[in-house]
C-alpha cells in the first residue's frame, strides 16, 4: 500500500494553510548551468514551484531595481536575457559582447556592467537603448563585478591576471588595478562603498581594501578542521543587514563562513551542500539561500542560528541565487 | 602623468628605465629550447605530434603573463629555438644563455641535464616541460631545474590510485620494447608495490604482425597466455600497439596505462574548475586542443609570470626563492593552488585519469592520505628522493 510520506504531509498542509494568508510568497531563483534552466523556490513552502528554460549554460542572475524584469547571463548564447518573473517568458535578448558571467546592474538601474569571461573584456550595456555603451579591455577571466554605491566605480576582478580592476564609469577608464591573491571571484562594495571586498578561490582568501586610497586594509584567510586548506576556496558572499557580517561561500569545502565585518574575524563554519557557490538572502535577511553546484541543491541557512535547516533540490549545478519580493 | 609618460617613452626609445618609487618597468625575455628527437615508427599512421607542441603552450602563458604585465609595466618577450637531431644542442643553450636566465626546455634527460649545468654556471633557472625520467627527481636532480611535467612516477601512482580504488587487483602488464616504455613499466611496478597490489603476469609487446589487419586474433592469443586478470595495463608511451588491445583482449577486460583510461598531467576532456575557459583560449590561439606539454609549458611560462608580478623582480635566483617558498601559488585549472615541492624542484599537481571521451578521475584519490599535502601521495615524497641539490 502506498503511505505518503509525514514530512510530505505536513508540508503540503504548511503550503495550504500559507496560500491561506497571502496569495504568494516572495521567491529565490537559481540558475542551473548545466540544465539550462532557472529553479523558482517559494520562501515560504521551500519547494520549487517553478522551473524556467532559459538559454545555453544560465549563470548570474540580477533583478532590475524594481523586480520588473530579470536579467540572465546565457553564458554560452552570448546573451544577457531579460526575462518576465511573471510569466517566465524571455522578452529580449540584451548584447552582452562574448561569454557572459557575472554581473552587476548600477545603481541608476539602466546600465549593466558586464564580465566576458572568454574575451578578457567588461561589457557596459544600456538596458533602455539595448545597446553596448562601451567595451573595457580587463585582465584574464574577468569575474566578479562591483558597482559602488554613489555609482562612481565599477570593479571587475580577472581570474588568471588576479587583480581588482577599478573602472571610472563616467569615462570607462581603468583608474587602478590591484592584486589579489590567486583566482578573484567575487567582489563587493561595504560599508556605504567605504570597503571593497574581493574574494580569492584558490588563494583562499578575502581581502579588504579602503576604497578611497584603494590600499589593502585586511586580509581575511579561512580554517576548518579536518579539511584542506587546498579544499578551502572561497567564492561568493553576501552581508547581514547593516554589513555587521559576512557570509563567505567555500566552495569544495561544503562550508559557509561567517566573518565579523568589523574585525575581520571569522566566528562560525557552517555546513552546507557540495562545492557551494553564490547566495541569496530573503527580504528580512533571516534566511540565506546557497547554490550548492556538485550536489545539485539549495541550502537554507537559518542566520540566527547560524545552520542549515533545510536543503532543496533544483537542476544540475545550481550557480546564481537572487530574490524577488512578491508583496 | 606627463613623467610617468615620458618615462615609459623613455624606455621604449633606449632600453632603459628609471626606478621609480612605485613602480618601474620591467623586461622579462623568457627563452624556449627545444632538442628534437628522432621518430619512432609505429604501426598506426594515425598519430601525428603537432609542431607547436608544447610552444603552443608557452604562448599562451605569455599572452596571460603580458596582460598582468600590461598594468604593472612588465614586458614578457618569448623567444623560441629548434635545434635538430643532429644541431649543436650545447651552443644553442649558451647562445640562450646569452640573452636570458629563464629557459623553458623540452629535450631528453641527457640534453636537459647538460642544459642545467650550463644554465647554473650562469646563474639561469631551467623549467623541464617534457621529460617525465623519475631520476631527474631523484638522483640526477639539479638545483635550477624545475619541473613542471609530472614524472612516470606521479603519472604510474595516479592510475595504481585508481586500481585500488576500483578494487582491481590482479593486474597483467605488457610493455613495450622502447626505453620509455620499459620506464613508465618500472614506474607502474614501483607504484603497484607502493599501494601494496601485485602484477599477476607480465608479457613483453613482441609482436611484428601488422596489427591493424590481424589484432582479433594476435591480441587474443597474447592476452589468453596472461591468464586470469581484472584490467591489463599497456606501458606503451610511443603509443605503438597499446590502441590494438582494446577489446581485442581473450577476457573482456579494460586496458589502462597507454591507452584505454591514461594518467596525464591534462587532457582535452577536463572542463571542470574553470578549466574550459584554458582550453578556450588555448584552441583560438593553436587550432587544436591542449596536450599535456603544452600545459607544462604553460604552467611553467605562468609561473614565471606570478612569481615576477608578485615580488616585482626578474632575478633568476629572486624568482627561484619565491617559486620555492610559502607564498607562491600557481591557479592551475585542476581545482587546487599548484606549489614546487622543494625537495626536488617538481610542481605538485593532480592527475587526471582520462579516456578520449571524458574524464573519470582525478588523483589524489580520495582515501590516499599524507601528513602535510595529499597531492605528495603522487611521486617521490620527501622521504623517498636522493635529491640533495635543494637542501
Amino acid at each position: 500500500m502506498y503511505r505518503i510520506p509525514v514530512t510530505r504531509l505536513s508540508t503540503l498542509a504548511l503550503a495550504a494553510a500559507l496560500t491561506a494568508f497571502s496569495a504568494q510568497a516572495d521567491e529565490i531563483w537559481v540558475t542551473n548551468e548545466k540544465d539550462d534552466t532557472i529553479s523558482v523556490i517559494d520562501i515560504e513552502t521551500l519547494v520549487v514551484t517553478r522551473t524556467i528554460p532559459t538559454g545555453d549554460r544560465p549563470r548570474g542572475i540580477t533583478f532590475a531595481l524594481d523586480h520588473s524584469v530579470v536579467y540572465i547571463c546565457a553564458s554560452d548564447s552570448d546573451a544577457v536575457q531579460v526575462m518576465d518573473p511573471v510569466s517566465g517568458e524571455i522578452l529580449y535578448d540584451l548584447p552582452s559582447g562574448e561569454d557572459p558571467e557575472q554581473f552587476v546592474l548600477h545603481p541608476d538601474n539602466r546600465h549593466l556592467y558586464i564580465a566576458n569571461e572568454d574575451d578578457a573584456i567588461t561589457t557596459v550595456v544600456d538596458t533602455q537603448s539595448r545597446e553596448v555603451v562601451r567595451q573595457i579591455s580587463v585582465g584574464i577571466e574577468p569575474e566578479g563585478m562591483a558597482v559602488s554605491p554613489d555609482g562612481t566605480i565599477a570593479i571587475t576582478t580577472s581570474e588568471t591576471t588576479n587583480m581588482a580592476h577599478w573602472i571610472d564609469t563616467a569615462t570607462g577608464d581603468l583608474i587602478a588595478n590591484t592584486l589579489v591573491d590567486s583566482r578573484p571571484r567575487h567582489a563587493e562594495f561595504v560599508k556605504d562603498g567605504a570597503e571593497l571586498w574581493v574574494s580569492s578561490e584558490i588563494g583562499g582568501t578575502i581581502t579588504v581594501f579602503d576604497v578611497a586610497t584603494k590600499a589593502e586594509k585586511a586580509k581575511i584567510g579561512f580554517e576548518l578542521p579536518r579539511i584542506l586548506p587546498s579544499l578551502i576556496q572561497p567564492v561568493g558572499f553576501e552581508f547581514t543587514e547593516g554589513d555587521s557580517h559576512a557570509f563567505v561561500a567555500l566552495g569544495p569545502s561544503n562550508h559557509v563562513a561567517v566573518v565579523d565585518a568589523e574585525t575581520y574575524e571569522v566566528e562560525d563554519y557552517i555546513l552546507v551542500g557540495r562545492r557551494v557557490w553564490h547566495m541569496a538572502f530573503n527580504a528580512d535577511r533571516s534566511l540565506l539561500f546557497t547554490t550548492n553546484g556538485v550536489s545539485g541543491d539549495v541550502s537554507v541557512i537559518d542566520v540566527a542560528e547560524r545552520e542549515a535547516v533545510k536543503s532543496i533540490q533544483v537542476g544540475r549545478f545550481p550557480w546564481g541565487a537572487a530574490f524577488r519580493p512578491t508583496n | 602623468m606627463l613623467l610617468d609618460l615620458m618615462k615609459r617613452t623613455f624606455c621604449a626609445l633606449f632600453g632603459l628605465c628609471l626606478a621609480s618609487g612605485t613602480a618601474s618597468a620591467l623586461d622579462i625575455q623568457i627563452h624556449y629550447l627545444r632538442q628534437e628527437v628522432p621518430p619512432v615508427a609505429t604501426l598506426s599512421e594515425l598519430d601525428v605530434a603537432p609542431e607547436d607542441l608544447g610552444l603552443a603552450g608557452a604562448r599562451l602563458g605569455l599572452d596571460d603573463n603580458a596582460t598582468t604585465g600590461q598594468f604593472l609595466e612588465q614586458n614578457y618577450t618569448l623567444e623560441t629555438t629548434w635545434v635538430a637531431r643532429d644541431g649543436d644542442w650545447p651552443a644553442a643553450v649558451d647562445a640562450a644563455l646569452a640573452q636570458t636566465g629563464l629557459l623553458v626546455i623540452d629535450a631528453p634527460q641527457a640534453a636537459l641535464l647538460d642544459a642545467a649545468d650550463r644554465a647554473a654556471d650562469a646563474g639561469a633557472l631551467v623549467f623541464n616541460v617534457a621529460a617525465t625520467d623519475v631520476a631527474l627527481r631523484d638522483g640526477d636532480c639539479r638545483a635550477n631545474l624545475l619541473h613542471t611535467i609530472p614524472s612516470r612516477a606521479m603519472l604510474s601512482d595516479a592510475l595504481v590510485q585508481l586500481l585500488v580504488q576500483r578494487r582491481w587487483r590482479d593486474l597483467a602488464l605488457i610493455t613495450g620494447p622502447h626505453p620509455g616504455d620499459i620506464a613508465f613499466a618500472a614506474a607502474i611496478e614501483a607504484s603497484v608495490h607502493k599501494f601494496g597490489l601485485e602484477i599477476g603476469s607480465r608479457a613483453d609487446w613482441t609482436l611484428q604482425a601488422d596489427l591493424r589487419r590481424s589484432a582479433s586474433t594476435e591480441i587474443a592469443a597474447l592476452t589468453q597466455s596472461l591468464g586470469e586478470f581484472d584490467v591489463v595495463i599497456a606501458a606503451d608511451e610511443v603509443r605503438d600497439f597499446g590502441r590494438y588491445l582494446l577489446y581485442n583482449t581473450w577476457l573482456p577486460r579494460p586496458v589502462v596505462g597507454s591507452e584505454g583510461l591514461m594518467p596525464s598531467a591534462w587532457s582535452p576532456v577536463i572542463e571542470q574548475w574553470g578549466a574550459i575557459q584554458l582550453q578556450n583560449r588555448f584552441r583560438d590561439l593553436a587550432g587544436r586542443s591542449m596536450q599535456d606539454i603544452d600545459y607544462a609549458a604553460w604552467a611553467a611560462v605562468r609561473s614565471i609570470g606570478e612569481a615576477v608580478t608578485r615580488t616585482g623582480e626578474a632575478d633568476p635566483d629572486a624568482l627561484r626563492s619565491y617559486l620555492l617558498g610559502d607564498g607562491f601559488e600557481l591557479a592551475g585549472f585542476k581545482g587546487t593552488p599548484l606549489t614546487f615541492r622543494t625537495w626536488n624542484g617538481q610542481l605538485r599537481q593532480p592527475i587526471a585519469l582520462s579516456h578520449p571521451r571524458g574524464l573519470t578521475a582525478q588523483a589524489p584519490l580520495d582515501g590516499f592520505l599524507h601528513q602535510s599535502n595529499p597531492l605528495d601521495t603522487l611521486g617521490l615524497d620527501a622521504s623517498e628522493t636522493t635529491c640533495t641539490a635543494f637542501q
